[in-house]
C-alpha cells in the first residue's frame, strides 16, 4: 500500500511539471510580455521597466521558468497585478465563501441524485422512469444562465424570499441567508445530469446475478437497492465524485458572479477581465495539484469500496 | 468500411437462384445499416429534422438571405411582441431612449434597481466613467463587477453614435418577437445568434475532434514512447479543470473574435476524443486486416488513415456530435461573460446578458427567445446524438438504458 502510494506520487511529478510548463508557456509566451499587459494600467515607462525587473521578465526564458517553479514550490505567487493584494491572501480569503455554497450543494446534490437514481432505476422502463428522463433531458438543455436569471428574478426580486445578492459577515448568516438561493439553483442545474449518470450505473448492476440471489434469500427490496446495488455501483460513482472534488476549490463561476459572492470563481472571472495573470496562474497550478491528488485518492477509495480491487 | 463489410459479408441469400450472378447480393455497409436504424428511430428522426432546420436557418442567415438587417432599429425601444400588442403597461415603455444620446440613463436606472450597493456603485462608476472602456479600475475592491455591461455598452454607444442617421425613421410599435433596448428585432437577433452558436459549435467541435483523432491515432498506433508522450500530454491537459483551462486561454488571447473562441474551445477540448480513439487504434492495429495491409506493403500512415480510420469513423462522428452540443453551451456562457464573440456579433450569450437587465424592467421576450431557441437546439442535438450513437453502435443501446 505504502509502496503503491509512493510510486503514484512519483508518477505525479511529470504531470505536474507538464502543468507548470503549460501554464508557463501560456502566460509567459502566448500571453506576451506581462509588462505590456500592465502598461494598460501604468503608463510610466520607468515604472514599466521597474516592474519588468521585479517580475524577472527581462531575464532569459529558463530563468523565468525557474522563477515560476520557485513560486510554485514556495506557494508565493507574488501580488495581484490589479489590486496588489498577495495572491496567497486572495485565494485564502475567497475560498471560504466558495466552500460555503459548494459543500452543502455537493452533499445535497449527491444524496438527492443518488436516491432519485436508485428509484428510477428500480422502476426502469415505467412511465415514471421515462418522464423523469425526459424532464432531465429538457432540463439539461436549458442554459444555466437562464436558470440563474429567472430564479434570481423570480424568487429574490419578485417574491423577495431570498436576498437578491450580497454576502454577510458571519458564517451562519452567509449559509442561512445568502447561500440558500445559490444552493437551490445549483441543485436544479446539477441534479439532472447526475441523476442520468447514476441511473446508468445502477442499471448496469440491477440485472446482475447477485441481485437475483439477494432477492432469493428474501432480502427486502430497499436493502437490495441501498446496500447491494449501491455498493457494487460505487466505483463509477466514486470516480465521478472525486473528479468533481477539485471543482470545490474553483468555486461556482456563474453563481458567484450573479450573486456577488466573494468567492474564488468570481475572482477568476475578475482576473480574466483584468488580465491579472498571477491569480490565474496560481489557481491553475493548485487546482491541477488537487486534481492529480484526488485521482490518487479515488484509486485508494476503490480499494475500500471493493476489496477485490488490486492496487498495482 | 473494410471491417464492416467483412463482418456482414455472409448474408445467407445465395441459394435462391444459382444462375444469377453473385455480385448483386451486396450486403449493406455500416453506414447504410446505421441509416436504416436511424430511420426507424422516431425520436432520432424528429430531432434530426429540427437540427437540420436550425442548420438551414444558419446557412440562410450566413448568406444574408434572412436577418441580414438585424442591427437595424426597426421598432420602438423595447417594442413588445406582436402577440401581446403595443404598450402593455401604458405609458411610453421605459422612457423613449434614443440610441445616440441618452442610453446612459437607462443603464443607471437599471443598476440602481438591481444592486443593493447603489452608493458604492455610483462612487465606483464616478471613477470609471472618465477612464473609458477596456479595463476595470484597479482600485475597485469591494463592489466590483458592478456593471458587467459597461464596457459593452460603451462600445455599442460608440457604434450608435456613428450612425445616428436612421433615428428619424418611423418605428414599428410592435415586433414579431419584441424588440431590444434599441428597438432591434429580437427574432432576427435570435436567428443571428443561432448562426453564431451553430457555427462556433461545429467549427470548434471539428478542431477538437481533429486534434483528438490525430493524437489518438498516433498514440494508439505507434505505442511505445509516442504513446507515453501523448499520454503525458493528455494527463497534463486533463488535470486542469476544463472551464479554468478555457478561462486561462481566454485571459491570454487578448483579441476577441469568433476565430479566437473556436480556437479556445477546440484546443482545450480534445482530451475525450483522444482517449476513445487511442483505445480504438490499440484494438484495431492488431486485427488481421491491418496485418494484411502491412503484408501488401501499405505504409504506416496509409494503414492508419486509409485502413483503420474508416473503421473508427463512427466513433469520431459521435464525438463530433457530442462536442457540438457541449461547445454550443460553452460559447453561450463565454459570450455571456464577455470572453466570447466580439460585441458586433450577436450571440445567445450576449442576448442573455442584455436580457438579465431587461427582465427587471419586465421586458422578458429577449430572455425567452434566446433561452427557448437554445433549449430547442440543444435538446434536439443531444437526442440526435443519442440516436446517432445507437444507430452506429447498436451494442451500446442496451447499456445506455432508455
Amino acid at each position: 500500500m505504502t509502496a503503491y502510494i509512493i510510486r503514484r506520487l512519483w508518477q505525479m511529478v511529470p504531470t505536474m511539471l507538464g502543468v507548470i510548463l503549460l501554464v508557463f508557456i501560456l502566460f509567459n509566451w502566448v500571453g506576451g510580455d506581462p509588462a505590456y499587459v500592465l502598461a494598460g494600467k501604468i503608463s510610466n515607462q520607468e515604472q514599466i521597466d521597474n516592474i519588468r525587473r521585479q517580475l524577472g521578465v527581462d531575464q532569459p526564458a529558463w530563468v523565468q521558468l525557474w522563477i515560476f517553479i520557485k513560486q510554485v514550490l514556495t506557494g508565493d505567487f507574488g501580488a495581484s497585478w490589479s489590486t496588489n493584494e498577495k495572491v496567497s491572501n486572495i485565494l485564502a480569503t475567497r475560498l471560504g465563501p466558495s466552500l460555503t455554497v459548494l459543500v452543502p450543494l455537493l452533499i445535497l446534490d449527491t444524496l438527492t441524485s443518488l436516491t432519485l437514481a436508485l428509484v428510477v432505476a428500480y422502476v426502469r422502463g415505467s412511465l415514471t422512469d421515462r418522464s423523469v428522463m425526459i424532464v432531465c433531458t429538457v432540463g439539461l438543455s436549458i442554459s444555466v444562465l437562464v436558470y440563474i436569471i429567472v430564479f434570481q428574478y423570480f424568487f429574490a426580486y419578485k417574491l423577495g424570499w431570498f436576498p437578491v445578492q450580497g454576502w454577510g459577515n458571519t458564517f451562519r448568516e452567509n449559509l442561512l441567508t445568502y447561500s440558500l438561493l445559490p444552493i437551490l439553483i445549483g441543485l436544479v442545474v446539477s441534479i439532472a445530469p447526475n441523476l442520468r449518470l447514476y441511473r446508468t450505473f445502477f442499471l448496469d448492476e440491477i440485472n446482475q446475478d447477485y441481485v437475483r440471489t439477494a432477492r432469493a434469500k428474501g432480502l427486502s427490496e430497499s436493502r437490495i437497492m441501498w446496500v447491494h446495488v449501491l455498493r457494487n455501483a460505487s466505483i463509477p460513482i466514486i470516480t465521478h465524485l472525486m473528479a468533481g472534488l477539485p471543482g470545490l476549490l474553483l468555486g461556482a463561476f456563474l453563481i458567484e458572479r450573479f450573486f456577488s459572492i466573494p468567492g474564488i470563481g468570481r475572482e477568476v472571472i475578475l482576473a480574466v477581465e483584468r488580465s491579472d495573470f498571477p491569480v490565474i496562474k496560481a489557481l491553475t497550478v493548485y487546482v491541477a495539484f488537487a486534481t492529480v491528488a484526488s485521482n490518487l485518492l479515488a484509486d485508494l477509495m476503490y480499494k475500500a469500496a471493493d476489496p477485490r480491487v488490486q492496487l498495482k | 468500411m473494410t471491417g464492416a463489410s467483412m463482418a456482414n459479408g455472409t448474408a445467407p441469400k445465395a441459394p435462391a437462384r444459382v444462375a444469377r450472378e453473385i455480385p448483386h447480393t451486396v450486403s449493406p455497409g455500416l453506414w447504410a445499416l446505421a441509416w436504416k436504424r436511424l430511420r426507424s428511430d422516431n425520436v432520432g428522426m424528429v430531432s434530426l429534422v429540427i437540427v437540420a432546420a436550425f442548420v438551414l436557418l444558419t446557412i440562410a442567415s450566413a448568406t444574408g438571405l434572412i436577418a441580414g438587417d438585424w442591427a437595424k432599429e426597426t421598432g420602438v425601444n423595447y417594442a413588445p411582441p406582436s402577440f401581446i400588442g403595443a404598450d402593455i403597461e401604458g405609458g411610453a415603455p421605459a422612457a423613449p431612449v434614443t440610441p445616440a444620446g441618452s442610453s446612459a440613463p437607462a443603464v443607471e436606472f437599471k443598476s440602481e434597481v438591481v444592486d443593493p450597493l447603489a452608493d458604492v456603485l455610483a462612487e465606483i462608476r464616478g471613477e470609471k466613467k472618465p477612464a473609458g472602456a477596456a479595463e476595470a479600475p484597479p482600485s475597485a475592491d469591494t463592489g466590483k463587477s458592478v456593471d458587467p455591461l459597461a464596457d459593452v455598452m460603451a462600445d455599442i454607444r460608440k457604434d450608435a453614435k456613428l450612425a445616428p442617421a436612421d433615428v428619424a425613421e418611423a418605428r414599428a410599435s410592435t415586433l414579431p418577437f419584441g424588440g431590444d433596448k434599441w428597438g432591434r428585432d429580437v427574432l432576427k437577433k435570435t436567428i443571428k445568434g443561432s448562426e453564431t452558436s451553430i457555427f462556433v459549435g461545429l467549427a470548434a467541435a471539428a478542431v477538437a475532434t481533429l486534434i483528438g483523432t490525430v493524437f489518438g491515432a498516433l498514440a494508439g498506433y505507434y505505442g511505445k514512447w509516442v504513446d507515453d508522450l501523448f499520454n503525458w500530454f493528455y494527463s497534463v491537459f486533463s488535470s486542469i479543470p476544463y472551464l479554468l483551462l478555457i478561462l486561462a486561454v481566454a485571459a491570454v488571447l487578448q483579441q476577441k473574435g469568433t476565430l479566437t473562441i473556436i480556437l479556445i474551445l477546440g484546443l482545450t477540448g480534445w482530451t475525450g476524443t483522444f482517449r476513445l480513439i487511442r483505445g480504438e487504434y490499440l484494438k484495431h492495429k492488431a486485427r488481421e486486416y491491418v496485418q494484411a495491409a502491412n503484408a501488401i506493403g501499405a505504409s504506416n500512415s496509409r494503414r492508419m488513415f486509409v485502413h483503420i480510420f474508416p473503421n473508427v469513423s463512427h466513433v469520431v462522428l459521435v464525438q463530433l456530435s457530442i462536442y457540438t452540443v457541449g461547445f454550443i453551451k460553452a460559447e453561450v456562457i463565454l459570450s455571456f461573460l464577455g470572453f466570447g464573440v466580439p460585441v458586433d456579433v450577436v450571440s445567445w450569450g450576449s442576448m442573455l446578458n442584455e436580457a438579465q437587465n431587461e427582465l427587471i424592467l419586465g421586458k422578458w421576450w429577449q430572455l425567452a427567445a434566446a433561452g427557448t431557441a437554445m433549449a430547442i437546439l440543444v435538446t434536439a442535438f443531444s437526442l440526435f446524438t443519442d440516436a446517432l450513437r445507437d444507430a452506429l453502435d447498436p451494442k451500446l443501446k442496451g447499456l445506455a438504458g432508455a
